[in-house]
């Protein structure tokens, strides 16, 4: 085979921007077609994996992506991820929303950092796998235990971020404030909470992937539902190619809401961001 | 010809004057904690519609003394009038040009020239608008909607320049507003802001590190001690403002006056 123009396999190598020679053609590459190359490059190495195979329970990539078109065209996907995304939404959003108002409240006020500070920071460095049978126990095996499971890891990152954050916020920025006889409402809206907006995002990606962590635990451990039931079920049966579908789905699905929470925090709290520096 | 004039040392039995002083500092002292002695006894007059400067080593309490006229920080004992009422917080006739710029590292150069006026509620068509002609007045026409990060040092000190004059603040507080900024700039910065007061009619305190610089933009020079900060002399460099910015550097009262502050600093030196 000689070397042509289409640059997929040698330009896996290049680096961030720059142009490679190809036969002579000089390549630039963007960002889009870099990402693209390192995910083909991935798929590959995985679909050889599988042809050797590395284990006789490690499908290549090709019957993983047939498993994949099969569920998702007899629709056991769509139904799995209705019921995965119940107790990942419910979770997420209410870990996001008091955890931001509790992260905030800690930051601005002794009281309640004393009242919050011991809860969170034990959760954060708690096990927490070991304490969803605690959670069965208390709350049963539905709906409540699960997102229960999923508050219990996303919430201690989101709280936790966002106060560090706010209780770093800039003093020069807060005296400006002040300077302009800002009231302690508009310190807190308009300086304290922007100025610790980057954080306070980090914790959220970082919570919403913990989320995922939590939502698939409580379906391997509670009960099997959703996604976590097409995992292990298809895992006892040894359809090892369906088993990784549903992981690598699972995988794909939480990458991409993190990058969209990513894209919404450029855009509504980042503006300065948006043009390529 | 003109000598540079020393004034009589205010005592804290002098009234604060609010027709021909629009600021009166009356023996205010400050400590930081209990051990830190910042100032001792300060009494001084801000002159309405002058440039008056506080010069003095490092850590000898100008930043403090700025903060406590702005009602940043509060003193230990002692009073700030402005326009004969005393200071209690910052107030509308003040303005913080602050020396490490404090813009918004989020906002457009317009949000950040229109802040003082976003804060007092000000309609948003009506703050952008002034905000953009202030813009212009410090020369920054075509950059209204960048952000901080895409200026230089020189740049942002004007944006926070620009902020502080949109406010219609009668006194202007600036902590080393040209220590971000290299020489050529500087002196061009410091014509411009001549220029911009004597069209704007503010009065101006002004904290600097460079005599040079002190003699050149002010109307009265307060030297301050090493801490804790006392006021060592006051002095009128008695410049004829008419001349060209380079006459003025050549001219006579101005060399004198930069090698008296020097004589003075080196006093307290050694
Ligand atoms: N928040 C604070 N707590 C304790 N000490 C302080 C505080 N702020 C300032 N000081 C001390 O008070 C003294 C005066 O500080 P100030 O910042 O007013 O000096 P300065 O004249 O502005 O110095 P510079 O020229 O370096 O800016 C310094 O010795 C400083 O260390
Ligand atoms: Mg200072």
């Amino acid at each position: 085979m000689n070397a042509s123009p289409d640059s997929t396999n040698s330009a896996a190598t290049a680096l961030p921007g720059s142009s490679l020679e190809v036969s002579g053609f000089r390549v630039r590459l963007t960002g889009f077609q870099l990402r693209l190359i390192s995910v083909i490059v991935f798929f590959t190495a995985w679909q050889i994996a599988g042809l050797i195979p590395i284990s006789p329970a490690f499908p290549t990539f090709t019957a993983t992506m047939a498993s994949m078109f099969e569920m998702t065209f007899d629709g056991t996907m769509i139904a799995a991820y209705i019921e995965t995304l119940k107790p990942l939404a419910l979770g997420v959003g209410i870990s996001a929303t008091f955890g931001v108002a509790i992260g905030v409240s800690m930051g601005l006020y002794k009281g309640s950092r004393w009242l919050f500070e011991p809860i969170f920071v034990v959760l954060q460095a708690s096990p927490v796998a070991a304490l969803i049978p605690l959670i069965t126990y208390a709350y049963g095996i539905g709906l409540t235990a699960k997102t229960i499971a999923v508050i219990i890891l996303a919430s201690p990152i989101i709280v936790l971020n966002t106060y560090k954050a706010v209780g770093n916020a800039s003093p020069v920025l807060i005296q400006m404030c002040c300077s302009f006889q800002g009231t302690r409402l508009q310190q807190i809206w308009k300086v304290i909470i922007p100025n610790a907006a980057p954080v306070i995002f980090a914790g959220l990606r970082l919570g919403v992937a913990a989320g995922f962590i939590g939502v698939i635990l409580a379906e391997l451990l509670i009960t099997p539902t959703g996604i976590g039931d097409i995992i292990s079920y298809n895992r006892s049966i040894a359809n090892y190619p369906h088993m990784y579908a549903a992981v690598l789905s699972i995988i794909v699905f939480s990458a991409v809401m993190v990058g969209l929470l990513e894209k919404a925090e450029v855009r509504y709290f980042r503006p300065e961001k948006k043009r390529g520096n | 010809m003109n000598q540079a004039v020393h004034l009589p040392l205010l005592d804290e039995a002098t009234p604060a004057d609010p027709t021909s002083n629009i600021v009166a500092v009356r023996g205010i002292t400050k400590y930081y904690g209990t051990d830190v002695h910042a100032l001792e006894n300060i009494n001084l007059d801000f002159p309405t519609g002058q440039m008056t400067t506080l010069l003095g080593p490092s850590g000898c309490g100008k930043t403090t003394l700025l903060k406590i006229v702005a009602g940043l920080l509060e003193a230990t004992s002692g009073e700030v009038f402005v326009k004969g009422k005393p200071v209690t917080g910052p107030g509308p006739e003040r303005a913080f040009v602050f020396q490490d710029f404090a813009l918004l590292p989020w906002a457009t150069v317009t949000r950040n020239v229109a802040f003082g006026l976003e804060l007092t509620g000000a309609p948003k068509k009506e703050r952008e608008d002034i905000a953009r002609s202030f813009i212009d007045k410090v020369g920054l026409a075509g950059f209204e909607e960048k952000y901080p990060h895409e200026l230089s040092g020189g740049m942002r000190q004007r944006v926070g320049l620009a902020r502080a004059l949109a406010v219609d603040a009668d006194v202007l507080l600036m902590d080393e507003p040209f220590s971000a900024v290299d020489e050529q700039n500087r002196r061009k910065f410091q014509e411009d802001l001549l220029r911009l007061l004597s069209v704007e009619n503010k009065t101006v305190l002004f904290v600097t590190h460079s005599i040079e610089e002190a003699v050149y933009v002010s109307d009265q020079i307060v030297l301050l001690s090493p801490r804790p900060g006392r006021i060592h002399s006051i002095i009128r460099p008695e410049l004829d403002r008419s001349e060209s910015p380079d006459d003025i550097r050549r001219d006579k009262i101005y060399l004198d006056t930069v090698e008296e502050i020097w004589g003075n600093i080196r006093k307290y030196l050694e």
